[in-house]
């Protein structure tokens, strides 16, 4: 007799029942991770002023250039600030300008992108021309133009114009995201339900098209924010992002942090871990969510 | 009449209780229960049932395409001209699927690779499975090609799929299961994208290849009537099981089971008188998620007693087996109760005119699409204008149009002494709101991030219907009773509904602008046969209640025979003959409308058969239709005069008009 190989025992027990949320954990471990840091990051950061062991901006030259030691965890700079301090309140330049120039962004080009294609004819044609030549800029040298263009201006200690350079190269991505989307959702009937009802094109556009794009844009904004990070980073690091003293980090890694990395490297190393470490945990944060919006990754409905 | 296999041949295809689990993270779904059939050579065995009633996962798991064995597990045997192939390893299996049993999809147009020729895909089995060298194996390819009636077999084979049509693509389907010789073909909806003539066409081919071949045929199908004019043997599934099984005759003449019964009785048919009301069957299939425990049948049954907690043993007899604990006993009423039918309504007063639409797509090159053109009718007040036509005829331009979703090139369409194409932005929102839509497909119809609640208040909210939201609640629950909901379905959002359900909803939807003309776009093609029934009664009765008046757009004839006081046949663009239901369908005159209703599947045995009315070839290109009359290329009727004039509307009577000059 031939070992059975197809026809099998049928089960009888029935799988165990799992929450939703423990049930997400296991299908996306490195999502969960990602949350978890991102988590622990935003509290940190937004707890900067009390754990923080040190003031960030406070200098002691007698003591510059230390390393990691019990009194400076992470050492301190050329300064003699303390860069665990720096670090701490740096995350709260980098969450700030990342959560809002992702936001500003994405929220732009979502409705661009859904306007244009619910629109179509030459409205489309024109504004997808437009976001094709924003696209054809790579994304630091546009930003590079825009700060050093248009100088600062400092609201509540946010750079404004800082936050839109970086909101701007977001906006096509996202504009084309949307509208990929936008295209199919048009053509279910519920839109044209909407139509027949006599609703406005702007209640159309708001209340029933965007909220169906809410998935992709999750997840753009989510992916954006780590790339806002970035872009904060280089800019701080070619002067022209955040200004000094303010903690951030790409400014840390900056200056003549370089020159004194050979013998004091614990001044480029702790910043740049703390971008990888913020960008790799939304990077994963925004793929885990990417699978969980997309219907065909979803075995079970 | 066929000579009938011998019953005591050996079975080709043996299935015994079958099983077959899905497991996924949190639920495990035993969708196959202990099905077990016969094919025999030269036999065609349906397996009919309605969606999720595990028809097409049973044959699934006959081929053995169900492989990932951490989701799912099946036991049973099948037995493959004696052998159980349910225990061979997958290498051998593989070996098996092609040459001794082959599969043919429901989708043609996905089923083929397009980036291979028609005549590699044919070939390609062969080479597999066969001893055969490629100039053989092309031979055969020419020659099956021929055989399911592909015309210019040599040239064809060098083509892509892509140049084929539906029909045409079905038909390599067919001959790409035919290469190796095979046993048995199982055929999973094999017409269910196709046209209604089309379809007669395939099926007629497929039913004279099983005869000739002595293949054994097993074909899977939601559609009774296609069961009755095709099939030898049928078995009825029902929530996982076969409920039912026999000879079609048999069975379909004095169904046991009383789900076969129910599902008959709640078919359209052409062949009866029509019915005032069909027949129905409460509440909706089971979700194989949650099947009923006992008798799967039991919730909706009306004969249900607490005998069917239990699952019923099979009762058999000679040869038919049927597994219910009150099986019914009488003949099913071959007559609808046709009293109330007699009564043939006269309409006085015409709700929307539509004259000379036309809507003409302009592509590049200078080619135009003539989608529709010169098209004309009348929708009475209070009644219902049912638009028939194939795909591709251009019954949803027309929709579309008129609900200027689109465009239209020329034309008028009166509604309430106003121009519906010509009308300016106010007027329009005005006009909106007294002619609404129910979509086809109950699915994409609703927003899925809105809840029933407020899909349903927003219209009334936005065009001031209602003027604060707790009069829009309580309208919302006057409009859910309406059609037939409970309140609490307020709260559910769309996809937490089935689709008979949403499709309620949809109507409730229109309903509340209290509009005079309700479109309905296909309402029903998307759902079970039981739940059609259901929403048929519903529009019938909403109709007689509100004075609705009804455009309803369909491709199904017996259903636009149920539900429509007249009749418009379109063809290729053009309306070829308007009519009340009783003349169209005593004496249909146009040869389009003649064939159409000659192909769509009988339950009379002995109906339709002919060939006298059959319509060859496929649907013209609408970028460069015939000259004259549109059907002339498929017309058994066409002479040389019909390529010369576009023929004129002839009247029959005040009602009957048809556009051919050979009648």
């Amino acid at each position: 007799m031939r070992k059975s190989s197809a026809a099998t025992e049928l089960w009888t027990t029935l799988p165990k029942p799992r929450g939703p949320v423990m049930k997400h954990i296991l299908g996306q471990p490195l999502g969960a991770l990602g949350l978890v840091l991102i988590v622990l990051g935003f509290v940190v950061a937004f707890a900067a002023p009390w754990i923080a062991p040190y003031d960030p901006l406070a200098t002691d030259y007698g003591n510059a250039i230390a390393p990691p030691s019990f009194a400076h965890w992470m050492g301190t700079d050329s300064f003699g600030r303390d860069l665990l301090s720096r670090i701490l309140f740096g995350g709260r330049t980098a969450f700030l300008i990342g959560v809002s120039a992702s936001f500003i962004g994405c929220t732009i080009g979502l409705f661009v992108g859904i306007t244009s294609a619910y629109a179509g004819g030459w409205v489309d044609a024109i504004v997808e021309r437009f976001m094709e030549i924003l696209l054809a800029i790579p994304i630091t040298v546009l930003a590079l133009v825009l700060v050093s263009s248009l100088g600062r201006n400092m609201v509540y200690g946010v750079d404004l114009n800082l936050v839109f350079a970086i909101a701007l190269p977001i906006i096509p991505k996202m504009a084309r995201v949307a509208r990929s989307q936008a295209l199919t959702i048009r053509n279910l009937s519920y839109i044209d339900a909407a139509v027949t009802l006599g609703f406005s094109d702007l209640r159309i556009i708001v209340r029933h098209m965007a909220p169906n794009i809410f998935g992709p844009y999750i997840v753009m904004l989510t992916a954006f924010i780590s790339q806002a990070i970035l872009i904060e980073a280089s800019l701080s690091y070619l002067g022209l992002g955040v200004a000094e003293p303010t903690p951030s980090w790409g400014l840390m890694l900056a200056g003549n942090a370089f020159n004194t990395s050979m013998t004091a490297p614990w001044i480029v190393i702790y910043p740049g871990l703390a971008i990888a470490l913020v960008v790799f945990a939304f990077s994963m944060f925004g793929d885990a969510l990417r699978d969980v919006f997309d219907p065909k990754a979803r075995a079970d409905r | 009449m066929q000579a009938r296999p011998d019953a005591a041949a050996e079975p080709l295809l043996s299935v015994r209780n079958l099983n077959v689990q899905f497991r996924s993270n949190d639920r495990l779904l035993h969708i196959v229960r202990d099905v077990s059939y016969d094919v025999r050579a030269g036999e065609l065995v349906a397996l009919v049932g309605e969606s999720g009633c595990g028809k097409s996962v049973s044959s699934l798991a006959v081929m053995r395409l169900l492989s990932d064995p951490t989701t799912t597990r099946f036991s049973g045997e099948v037995r493959l001209a004696g052998r159980d192939y349910l225990r061979l390893p997958e290498s051998e299996m593989r070996r098996l699927r092609g040459r001794d049993i082959a599969m043919v999809f429901q989708e043609p147009m996905t089923s083929l690779n397009p980036l291979m020729t028609v005549g590699r895909q044919i070939m390609e089995p062969m080479l597999e499975h066969l001893d055969i060298d490629r100039a053989a194996a092309r031979e055969r390819a020419i020659d099956l090609l021929k055989r399911v009636g592909v015309t210019d077999p040599k040239r064809r084979m060098d083509q892509y799929p892509h140049e084929f049509s539906g029909g045409m693509r079905q038909r390599v389907v067919i001959a790409i299961a035919l290469s190796c010789n095979p046993k048995v073909i199982i055929a999973d909806e094999p017409t269910t994208a196709l046209d209604v003539t089309i379809q007669a066409q395939i099926l007629d081919l497929l039913r004279a290849l099983v005869k000739e071949t002595g293949v054994g045929l097993v074909l899977i199908t939601h559609n009774l009537a296609l069961v009755a004019r095709y099939a030898d043997r049928v078995n009825v599934m029902y929530g996982g099981r076969i409920i039912e099984s026999g000879t079609v005759e048999d069975v379909l003449r004095q169904p046991r089971h009383r789900y076969t019964a129910g599902l008959l009785m709640a078919v359209p048919r052409l062949d009866l008188p029509r019915a005032a009301r069909l027949h129905t069957i409460p509440g909706q299939p089971p979700s194989p998620a949650r099947f009923p425990s006992g008798c799967a049948f039991s919730p909706r049954c009306g004969a249900a007693t607490a005998a069917c907690g239990s699952v019923p043993a099979d009762t058999v007899t000679r040869d038919r087996r049927y597994a219910c604990f009150h099986p019914v006993v009488d003949v099913l009423p071959q007559e609808g109760e046709h009293a109330a039918a007699g009564a043939e309504h006269t309409f006085g007063t015409t709700v929307l005119s539509v004259r000379g639409l036309t809507r003409h797509f302009h592509l590049k090159r200078r080619a135009v699409v003539r989608a529709v053109e010169d098209v004309s009718f009348d929708i009475p007040q209070g009644g219902t204008l049912g638009l028939v036509g194939e795909s591709g005829c251009g019954k949803t331009t027309v929709v579309r149009t008129l609900l200027r979703l689109q465009s239209a090139t020329s034309g008028r369409a009166d509604f309430a002494g106003q121009d519906i194409l010509s009308a300016g932005k106010r007027d329009l929102v005005a006009l909106r709101r007294q002619i609404q839509v129910v979509y086809q497909d109950p699915s994409t119809s609703l927003n899925p991030r809105h809840r029933i609640a407020s899909i349903l208040a927003e219209p009334l909210l936005v065009h001031g219907l209602c003027k604060s939201q707790g009069e829009a609640r309580a309208r919302v629950e006057e409009l859910l009773g309406l059609v037939g909901l409970p309140a609490e379905m307020a709260e559910r959002y769309p996809h937490q509904m089935s689709g008979g359900q949403r499709q309620r909803v949809g109507i409730a939807r229109a309903l509340g602008m209290n509009p005079r003309l309700i479109v309905c776009d296909e309402p029903v093609s998307a759902l079970d046969v039981s739940i059609q029934a259901q929403i048929m009664n519903l529009l019938a009765d909403l109709q007689a209640k509100l004075g609705l008046s009804y455009l309803f757009v369909a491709h199904d004839l017996a259903v636009v025979r149920h539900i429509s006081d007249v009749v418009a046949v379109m063809y290729l663009g053009r309306v070829v003959e308007t009519a009340t239901r009783a003349e169209l369908f005593s004496t249909p005159r146009h040869p389009y409308t003649r064939a159409l209703l000659a192909a769509v599947p009988s339950f009379a045995a002995d109906a339709g058969q002919g060939p006298e009315a059959k319509i060859t070839g496929e649907l013209p290109s609408p970028l460069n239709p015939p000259s004259g009359c549109v059907f002339r290329t498929r017309c058994p009727m066409a002479v040389e005069a019909c390529a010369k004039v576009v023929p004129p509307p002839v009247a029959f009577s005040d009602t009957h008009r048809v556009a051919c000059i050979r009648v």
